[in-house]
């Protein structure tokens, strides 16, 4: 024990200070990827927990903070596989020719009430985006779970399109018509409450 | 190209609004550059789509680039305990 206990102060680590330090950080990490406060509060715990096992692997090379978070981003893509393994994946993927609700079947071209209008917003106001960010999460969450994965693991963490594709088991192809539907579903639920 | 695939090009938005999410986190081939250019010099619906789409993309990343400015806090009592959890732990090895 005197052992470890040298150990983790020579590599900056104190356990003794982590919640209070960490887990409001880490809390809004793993909700904002997880649109589900309950799952990660437990997600939270479980990385706390799981790090205390494996401080002696802890060499200093990043932060106490990076190393915690990238403990969690692990946990997170663990919850991605499990929710992307259900049946879900399947009917979520519709080909070309199927119904869609906004373009047409026959011709590919939007249909008339789902054409894109202007948000009013091109330019970066902050006062504004702050607004329009709340509505933005709110888009965001109403996704399916698969959805939100994809659109999650890329856009927020700017993944291999490839490497996240196999983490969840999804073809190449499937994974682009769901980044494709993912975005064009958010952004008509934007202009849709954003007015 | 033959005339009524160019039609067809043009005319398909679901195709446009498709290269233009891969374009923007991927690489399109020249050729399905060429087809995009196409369809966006003659609908104005999808130009517009492209300019959102990349405004989506930024509020994003700057969304989830500061975890910290959304202040979403977890109550005392869970990390009081969360805190005595991990001292046991501690003691405990």
């Amino acid at each position: 024990m005197h052992q470890d206990e040298t150990e983790s102060k020579k590599n900056n680590i104190d356990p003794h200070n982590w919640v209070g330090a960490h887990a409001d950080y880490l809390y809004n990490f793993a909700i904002t990827r997880l649109n589900d406060s309950e799952l990660a509060r437990d997600i939270v715990q479980e990385t706390f927990l799981g790090a205390l096992e494996k401080v002696s692997s802890f060499h200093g090379r990043s932060t106490e903070r990076t190393w915690l978070t990238a403990i969690l981003k692990y946990k997170i893509i663990d919850v991605y596989r499990k929710r992307s393994s259900g049946a879900e994946t399947i009917q979520l993927l519709p080909d070309e020719g199927t119904e869609d609700g906004f373009f047409n079947t026959n011709d590919g071209h939007w249909k008339e009430a789902q054409q894109p209008r202007p948000f009013g917003l091109d330019d970066h106001d902050p006062l504004i985006s702050k607004e329009f960010n709340q509505i933005l999460q709110r888009c965001m969450a109403k996704l399916p779970a698969l959805w939100f994965s994809v659109f999650s693991m890329k856009h927020i963490d700017d993944m291999e399109t490839d490497i996240i594709c196999s983490e969840l088991n999804v073809t190449a192809s499937n994974c682009w018509v769901i980044i494709h539907r993912a975005k064009v579903n958010l952004r008509a639920c934007l202009q849709k409450n954003w007015i | 190209m033959e005339e009524n695939e160019i039609t067809k090009i043009a005319y398909n938005c679901r195709k446009a609004t498709f290269l233009i999410e891969k374009k923007q986190i991927s690489t399109i081939t020249l050729r399905e550059k060429l087809e995009l250019k196409i369809h966006l010099a003659g609908c104005s619906v999808c130009m517009l789509y492209e300019k959102q789409s990349r405004l989506i993309n930024n509020m994003v990343k700057d969304l989830f680039s500061s975890p910290d400015s959304r202040e979403i806090r977890l109550d005392e009592s869970f990390k009081k305990e969360l805190q005595a959890q991990i001292e046991k732990k501690l003691n405990n090895n």
